[in-house]
């Protein structure tokens, strides 16, 4: 288990003091000028050398990313841009930063920015989160209060202004590109890429979208050394993460934790253990619901890291929201609501995906009743497999995987319940 | 998803001068000529303060910001937060049914509200006080079920506490929002496994929480004074808190109360109705009492829409007896809405005055049937 002391968010349930006061007890906006003195090209090195990789699920490697911004201006300002609509089902982990460790977002905003030579950082937070967006605007208040941010800001020479901006309840804008949009006073709809953000983002200028932990995650990992953060989870996996385990288990939690650690140790230790014991787990989405399920009996010895639920079990870490379900769920009705979801986030600008989730959720529909017939299930495959990579951005990849995995992984479970319902007999299913 | 305006429309929209304040406030925000970029808290702050957002509304911020009518209607339309029709006038609960939350009890939620508010999601409460919708996922998934109701989220629920939680705001009170089973925040419930040594001494509330016990009634429309106006990047000196005047000239509900009752249900929403008139800034003390008369203190929690905490608020403002509030005219009744300390307005929009007369009278009320049998408190 990870100890205290190795603890990024160490006011992560909000228990100690919220203030900036008590985030500077707990080592926060500590030598922020020193850091910021080393350079440009030192911080961006030092991300790369701690294999940080966003937070945010698509798992890009943070350095890199940073590396793609212009080194010099061609009179354009920069931006950085931090995604903190955090709205993937399962993913509750930003919102536990910003409302209680609110600074060493801010900290980082400021490191960020400099690192991308960016003056100006819009924070763009989901709209239901208002309490969450007072609490953090209280607290970049504070850190303006206290010439941390502002005018040459925490005494680093560097001028940097930090903007919050919220959004109202569109998925898609977690996308970085229709994020963009929106914050441009747009409908969010993804942009075409090329040209990237880095090239031509908001307003048109070099801009880095990054998530909320990965950006909070930056100040410690330049103060204790990349090796630090690198000597957690299995190499190409490193750091520390924060995971939201939900539902079935005994008792859900947000908990950061380093990476690569084992499914039934992270369960085990913080979580009670599954509700109604290891026996009676069915199924579990491990990284939101965008990646695909996977079958309870092989989770058992998974290890939570981005390559082995990638290359192992054909599934992802994405934003490590582990969804828990035991042998009570109806598993198809349950990937039938995730195709529910986004066929009423589908932002409508492709046809795929417009046409594609609405299609497939019709579909899921009738095989939670099971008035469907056996061949349907390969033709609903076929169509996911016509939206998947078809689409300007990921949500039409992201609502056809959830499918695939219910289909790879509990296709007996789908022909059980056709067939019950073609003999008219219940018997088939109440006698597993 | 198809999303239209609203058939009927109030004739006009204006922001209080306190969140007009504040609208342009944020406006500054964005570069030069970039102005349309605040168009999303814009139209939210106009929903907080009508409850739902009006086609003068969205027009009104297109104007404001340089844009043309159609990129705001666009913008309106596209996201769902916005209520394009009129929502309860007291409380619009959300309720998450996304998969943790489904696998949850979800489902249980929204029989819960089928029951006791209206059969139909984004249908009034035949009182017109009260809706409801089922919403995607809202980012609390370790506290699932949950639902959302104005700016806070109640977590950790049951369909016991979710029953529980309508009939007490039914009732007049404000709940504590957070989570409603003793947790804390998102820890594991039966006690920390990590970050040990913070648990003593923890603050009763986790920050949303404490955010609005702070707020008071939270439940109640916003207009502006609420929240001290910051814009610390304008790079003023360090009291670059704005101040701004609490003054209140518009009166919560006037959009529906500009609404024509043609063809809606015979009884006029409670809002519509009740709205009064009342000269600005004005407002007349009425007569108050320094001790409950020898009968002792009538029970002015049979009054709908006055729970335990407001019937304290009353009783130390000098209000006993429903004689008292039988008596209150429009000046007196703007008065005590302008006086309830983090009730602002409960008085017009419960329609006090009403109720008071038919209790003091002798007679029942729906309410204070159901609050004699022990039902609700």
């Amino acid at each position: 288990m990870l100890k205290d002391q190795d603890r990024i968010f160490t006011n992560l349930y909000g228990m100690h003091d919220r203030s900036l006061k008590g985030a500077q007890a707990r080592g926060h906006w500590d030598g922020t000028a020193a850091i910021i003195k080393k350079g440009r090209d030192w911080i961006v090195d030092e991300m790369k050398a701690s294999g940080l990789r966003g937070r945010g699920g698509a798992g890009f490697p943070t350095g890199l990313k940073w590396s793609f911004m212009p080194k010099e201006s061609d009179g354009r300002p920069a931006y950085l841009v931090v995604n903190a609509d955090e709205s993937e089902p399962g993913t509750c982990k930003d919102r536990e930063i910003m409302r209680h460790d609110p600074h060493t977002l801010i900290e980082g905003c400021l490191i960020a920015s400099f690192a991308m030579n960016a003056h100006a950082c819009y924070i763009y937070i989901r709209g239901e989160y208002v309490r969450e967006r007072e609490a953090l605007q209280a607290a970049i208040d504070e850190a303006y209060d206290a010439g941390l941010v502002g005018k040459n800001a925490a005494g680093s020479g560097w001028d940097f202004d930090l903007y919050l901006h919220h959004g109202a309840g569109a998925y898609i804008c977690g996308e970085e590109t229709a994020l963009l949009e929106s914050l441009e006073g747009k409908k969010g709809m993804p942009r075409m890429k090329p040209p990237f953000p880095a090239g031509a983002g908001l307003y048109g200028c070099p801009t880095t979208v990054n998530n909320v932990e990965s950006i909070a995650v930056v100040p410690t990992i330049l103060r204790r050394g990349p090796e630090w953060f690198a000597g957690f989870g299995r190499p190409n996996n490193s750091g520390t993460k924060i995971f939201a385990v939900s539902g079935h288990v005994n008792n859900p939690c947000v908990v950061e934790e380093a990476m690569s650690i084992s499914f039934e140790e992270l369960i085990e230790t913080h979580c009670g253990g599954i509700r109604g014991g290891w026996d009676n787990l069915l199924a579990v989405i491990p990284g939101g619901s965008s990646v695909p399920v996977v079958r309870g009996e092989n989770m058992q010895g998974a290890i939570m890291d981005y390559d082995y639920l990638q290359k192992d079990l054909r599934s992802g870490l994405g934003t490590a929201a582990v969804i828990v379900m035991d042998k009570s769920t109806d598993i198809v009705k349950a990937i039938w609501r995730l195709s529910k979801f986004y066929k009423h986030e589908s932002c409508g600008q492709c046809t795929p995906c417009r046409e594609g989730t609405g299609w497939m959720m019709r579909v899921m529909d009738r095989l939670v009743r099971g008035e469907a017939e056996l061949e349907e299930i390969d033709m609903l495959f076929d169509v996911t497999k016509q939206v998947e990579g078809h689409t300007i951005c990921a949500l039409g990849d992201a609502a056809a995987w959830p499918i695939q995995g219910l289909i790879r992984n509990f296709r007996g479970e789908i022909e059980d319940r056709i067939r019950a319902q073609k003999s008219g007999r219940t018997g088939a299913m109440a006698a597993e | 998803m198809l999303r239209r305006l609203h058939h009927e429309q109030p004739e006009s929209f204006a922001f209080t001068p306190e969140n007009l304040a504040w609208a342009e406030t944020q406006i500054t925000k964005y570069p030069e000529g970039r102005q349309a970029s605040a168009i999303i808290p814009l139209l939210w702050r106009a929903q907080e303060q009508e409850g739902w957002l009006t086609r003068p509304a969205i027009e009104g911020v297109a104007e404001m910001l340089g844009m043309d009518y159609i990129r705001a209607l666009e913008v309106a339309t596209f996201y769902f937060m916005f209520q394009l029709k009129p929502v309860g006038s007291v409380a619009h609960f959300q309720i998450c049914g996304t998969l943790s939350c489904m696998i949850m009890g979800a489902e249980d939620l929204v029989a819960v509200a089928r029951d006791k508010i209206a059969p139909n999601p984004h249908e009034l409460s035949p009182d017109g006080r009260f809706s409801w919708e089922e919403v995607e996922c809202l980012g609390a998934c370790s506290n699932a079920p949950m639902a959302q109701v104005g700016k806070d989220y109640y977590e950790d629920l049951s369909s016991d506490s979710f029953g529980d939680l309508i009939d007490r705001i039914a009732g007049g009170d404000v709940p504590v929002p957070g989570p409603q089973n003793g947790r804390f925040a998102s820890e594991p419930a039966p006690g920390l496994t990590s970050l040990k040594e913070y648990d003593a001494g923890k603050p009763t509330h986790n920050v949303s929480a404490a955010l609005a016990v702070e707020h008071g009634d939270t439940l109640k429309r916003i207009d502006g004074t609420e929240v001290a106006l910051t814009a610390p990047w304008q790079g003023k000196a360090k009291s670059r808190k704005v101040a701004v005047k609490a003054r209140k000239v518009t009166t919560p509900g006037a959009a529906e109360a500009a609404l024509s009752d043609k063809g809606e249900n015979a009884k006029p929403r409670a809002t519509g109705k009740a709205a009064p008139v009342a000269p600005e800034g004005s407002g007349k003390k009425p007569r108050t009492l320094s001790a409950p008369r020898k009968a002792g203190a009538d029970d002015l929690k049979q009054i709908k829409g006055v729970g335990p905490k407001l019937e304290t608020l009353l009783n130390t403002m000098g209000f006993y007896h429903f004689d008292q509030i039988a008596k209150w005219g429009p000046e007196e009744v703007f008065w005590v809405d302008q006086n309830l300390e983090g009730f602002k307005g409960r008085v017009s929009r419960d329609d006090w005055v009403d109720q008071a007369t038919r209790l003091a009278a002798g007679e029942q009320t729906e309410f204070s049937k159901k609050v004699k049998k022990g039902d609700v408190y």
